[in-house]
C-alpha cells in the first residue's frame, strides 16, 4: 500500500498521484511510441483500431459511466462523424480541420437528440438514441447525393501537408495523437467542475440539482462532447475501413460500443482501453476458437453477436465494474496481502421505488 | 376504398406492435424493468409454435397452449438466471441485460432451427371475409381479435385481481411491498411468465402473416415506439400507440419515397418524444424528495 500524503489541494485534482504513476504511465507511453518497430503491419493496425475504438470509448464513457446515461446509438455518431469527414476531404478540406468538423457535427447532432429527451429518465434517452440510429442508418442508406447510399463511397486517403499518412507507420501514430489528445481532454474534463457535476448527476440527479447543478445543461454538454468524440473516432474508423458504406454502422456496432465500456470497467477511462483491446481482440479469439471447435458448433451462424450477447450479461451480473473493476481488486488483494476482504466490494443494492403515480 | 382496406391493414400491423408492447408495459409495471429482448421472445414463441405444430405434429390449438407453456416456462427460467440477480442494481444494468439476451436468443433461435424462414401451419391463412370492395384476411382478423381480448384481460387483470394490484404494489415501492407481506421475487417470476406467454400467443398470431426467422425480433424495436408513444406503464396506451404506429407506416409506404416507410416509426416515437415525451397516456410524474 502506497499512501499519499497530500498536503495542499491541488494534489486532490493532480493527473498523477505519485512518481510511482508517473514512471509506469512514461514507460507505456515509450512503449507505445516505439511499437512500430517491434510490431508488424498486422499487429500495427489491430493497435491503431484498438486506439480508434478507445476515442469513441472514452465519449461513451463520459455518457454512460460518468454520467449515467445510456445510448444505444452511438453507432449513428460513429457513420455521422464517418461520413462527415470523408465529405469533407473529397472537397480538400485538410485533415486536422476535417476530424474537427465531424467531432463538431456529431456533437451538433448529439445535442439535437439530446436536449428534448434528457429530460425524461435514462431509458427514454436510450430508446431515443436507439431510434435516431435507425434513422440516420437509413438516411444513409436513401440520400445517395452525399453518401453513396448501398454502393458506398471510398474514403480518400488521408493526407497531411502534401505527405500521404496512409501507411500503416504514417497512420498508427496519427490515430496515437488522436487517442492522446481526446484522452488529455477527458482527463481535463473529468476534473474540471464540469466532469465532477456529471459524476454527482450520476450519483444521485435530486442532490445534484439542490447542489445547483443544471441538470439539463450538464447533460447536454455531456451528451454533445461525448458525441463529439466519437465523431472524431469516425474520421479515423472511415480511414480504417477505406469505404463507408451504411451496414458499417448498424445496431450491432452501437451495442459493440456499449459492450466495450461495460466489459472494460464503467466509471474509468482506464476501462475503455481495456474494453478498446477487447473488443479488437474478440473476433480474432472467435475465429481461432472456430479452429478449435467441432464444425457443427463452429459453423453456427451469428455466433459472434450470440457471444457478445453472452459476454455482456456475463460481465454484468459478475463483475458490473468489468476489467479494471478486477483489476482493482487483484492489485488490492496483494497489496494488502494477508488482509483482504472480500466483502469490501460487495455491491450496494438498493430497493426499488417507481416515479409512477399508477 | 384503397384507403379503408390500407387503415384495415395498419390496424392489424399495429396490433401486432401493440401486442409485444403490452409485454413490455407488462414487465415494466410490475418491475419497473424494461426488457428489450420482448420482440425476441415472441421470435421464440414463434419457432416453438413451428415446433409442436409443424415439427411435433400438434393440432392448431393444442399446439398454442402447448407453445404458450414451454415459453411461461423459459421466461421464468430467464428471470431465476439472469434478472433475480440483478434486482436491486441501477435500471440501465438490467436494460442491457436483456439487450444480450436478445442477442442470445437470435443465436440460439438461428442455431436450433437455422437461418431459413420457416412457416407455422395454421387454420386462418388463405381464408378472407368480403365486405364490399374490402378483404380482410382471416389471419388479420385473428390478430386484431387476440389484442383486443389480451388487452381486455390484462387491463381487468391489473385493475380488479388482488395478484394485479400485488404486481403494481411490488413495482411502486419494493420495499413497502416487502413489508405488506407482498412475496416480490416470487411475483417477479410470475410476471416474467405472463408476459413470456404474451409474447408467446404474439408470436402465434404474427408468424401467418410474417415470417418466421431470427430477425424477426427485429419488430420489437417498433413496439418499442409504440409503447412510448402511448406512454410507458400504460396498457390501452400500448395498443393506441401500436394502432398509431401501424396505421401511420402503412400510409406511409403508400404515399411517400421508399425507405420512409421503414423509418415511419422511429420518426414517430422522436416526434413523440420532442412534443410530449411522457407519452399519451402518461404515467410518470415528476420524483420529489
Amino acid at each position: 500500500m502506497r499512501f499519499v500524503l497530500k498536503t495542499r489541494y491541488q494534489q486532490d485534482i493532480n493527473l498523477f498521484l505519485h512518481n510511482g504513476q508517473r514512471f509506469w504511465y512514461a514507460l507505456l507511453a515509450l512503449s507505445v511510441l516505439a511499437a512500430p518497430w517491434f510490431l508488424d503491419r498486422f499487429f500495427l493496425g489491430e493497435l491503431s483500431l484498438v486506439f480508434i475504438y478507445a476515442i469513441a470509448g472514452i465519449g461513451l464513457m463520459l455518457l454512460v459511466g460518468y454520467t449515467g446515461l445510456v445510448s444505444l446509438g452511438h453507432a449513428a455518431f460513429l457513420a455521422i462523424g464517418a461520413y462527415t469527414h470523408t465529405w469533407c476531404l473529397q472537397r480538400g478540406v485538410p485533415l486536422p480541420l476535417s476530424i474537427l468538423f465531424a467531432g463538431l457535427l456529431s456533437a451538433v447532432a448529439g445535442i439535437m437528440i439530446g436536449r428534448p429527451t434528457l429530460r425524461m429518465t435514462g431509458i427514454y434517452l436510450a430508446i431515443a438514441t436507439l431510434a435516431f440510429a435507425i434513422v440516420v442508418e437509413q438516411l444513409i442508406a436513401h440520400w445517395e447525393s452525399v453518401t453513396g447510399g448501398y454502393r458506398g463511397i471510398v474514403v480518400p486517403k488521408p493526407e497531411l501537408f502534401g505527405y500521404s499518412l496512409s501507411g500503416s507507420w504514417p497512420f498508427y501514430y496519427l490515430c496515437l495523437a488522436c487517442v492522446t489528445g481526446c484522452l488529455f481532454l477527458a482527463l481535463n474534463l473529468l476534473r474540471s467542475p464540469t466532469g465532477r457535476a456529471l459524476a454527482a448527476i450520476r450519483d444521485s440527479e435530486i442532490s445534484a440539482q439542490s447542489m445547483g447543478i443544471n441538470l439539463a445543461n450538464a447533460k447536454s454538454t455531456a451528451f454533445a462532447i461525448s458525441a463529439a468524440f466519437t465523431g472524431v473516432a469516425g474520421a479515423l474508423f472511415a480511414h480504417k475501413l477505406g469505404y463507408l458504406s451504411p451496414d458499417a454502422f448498424t445496431l450491432l456496432t452501437s451495442i459493440q460500443l456499449l459492450l466495450m465500456v461495460v466489459v472494460g470497467g464503467l466509471g474509468s477511462l482506464h476501462g475503455v482501453f481495456f474494453g478498446a483491446i477487447f473488443i479488437v481482440l474478440l473476433p480474432q479469439l472467435l475465429a481461432i476458437s472456430r479452429d478449435l471447435l467441432p464444425a457443427a458448433v463452429a459453423q453456427l451462424p451469428g455466433l459472434e453477436p450470440g457471444v457478445f450477447g453472452l459476454i455482456l450479461v456475463l460481465v454484468l451480473i459478475y463483475e458490473p465494474l468489468g476489467m479494471y473493476g478486477r483489476w482493482l481488486k487483484i492489485r488490492q488483494y496483494f497489496s494488502e496481502f494477508p488482509l483482504y476482504r472480500k466483502s469490501t466490494h460487495k455491491r450496494q443494492k438498493s430497493y426499488l421505488r417507481t416515479e409512477r403515480v399508477r | 376504398m384503397e384507403v379503408l382496406q390500407l387503415l384495415i391493414s395498419g390496424i392489424s400491423q399495429g396490433c401486432v406492435y401493440g401486442l409485444i408492447a403490452m409485454g413490455f408495459v407488462l414487465i415494466y409495471k410490475a418491475t419497473e424493468m424494461v426488457n428489450f429482448a420482448q420482440g425476441d421472445m415472441m421470435m421464440l414463441g414463434a419457432y416453438l409454435a413451428y415446433t409442436w405444430i409443424n415439427i411435433a405434429g400438434m393440432p392448431f390449438v393444442l399446439g398454442v397452449v402447448a407453445t404458450i407453456v414451454s415459453l411461461a416456462i423459459v421466461g421464468v427460467l430467464i428471470e431465476r438466471i439472469l434478472l433475480r440477480p440483478m434486482i436491486g442494481e441501477p435500471p440501465f444494468a438490467v436494460l442491457m441485460i436483456t439487450i444480450g439476451l436478445g442477442f442470445m436468443l437470435r443465436a440460439f433461435a438461428g442455431a436450433v432451427w437455422g437461418t431459413e424462414t420457416k412457416a407455422v401451419s395454421n387454420p386462418f391463412s388463405g381464408n378472407v371475409i368480403r365486405l364490399g370492395d374490402i378483404s380482410i384476411g382471416y389471419e388479420n382478423m385473428a390478430i386484431i381479435l387476440g389484442t383486443v381480448i389480451l388487452c381486455a384481460l390484462l387491463f381487468a387483470f391489473f385493475r380488479f385481481t388482488r395478484l394485479g394490484i400485488a404486481m403494481q404494489a411490488a413495482s411502486q415501492n419494493q420495499l413497502a411491498a416487502y413489508y405488506v407481506g407482498i412475496p416480490v421475487k416470487r411475483i417477479y417470476s410470475l410476471v416474467w411468465a405472463m408476459s413470456a406467454a404474451l409474447a408467446a400467443v404474439a408470436g402465434v398470431l404474427v408468424a401467418p402473416i410474417s415470417l418466421v426467422e431470427p430477425v424477426m425480433g427485429f419488430i420489437g424495436v417498433k413496439a418499442f415506439a409504440a409503447a412510448i408513444v402511448g406512454g410507458f406503464g400504460s396498457l390501452p396506451g400500448a395498443i393506441i400507440g401500436g394502432l398509431i404506429v401501424g396505421i401511420a407506416e402503412q400510409f406511409a409506404g403508400l404515399y411517400l419515397p421508399p425507405g420512409f416507410a421503414d423509418t415511419t416509426a422511429y420518426a414517430i416515437l422522436l416526434i413523440m418524444l420532442f412534443l410530449r415525451p411522457e407519452g399519451l397516456f402518461a404515467t410518470m410524474q415528476k420524483k420529489k424528495v
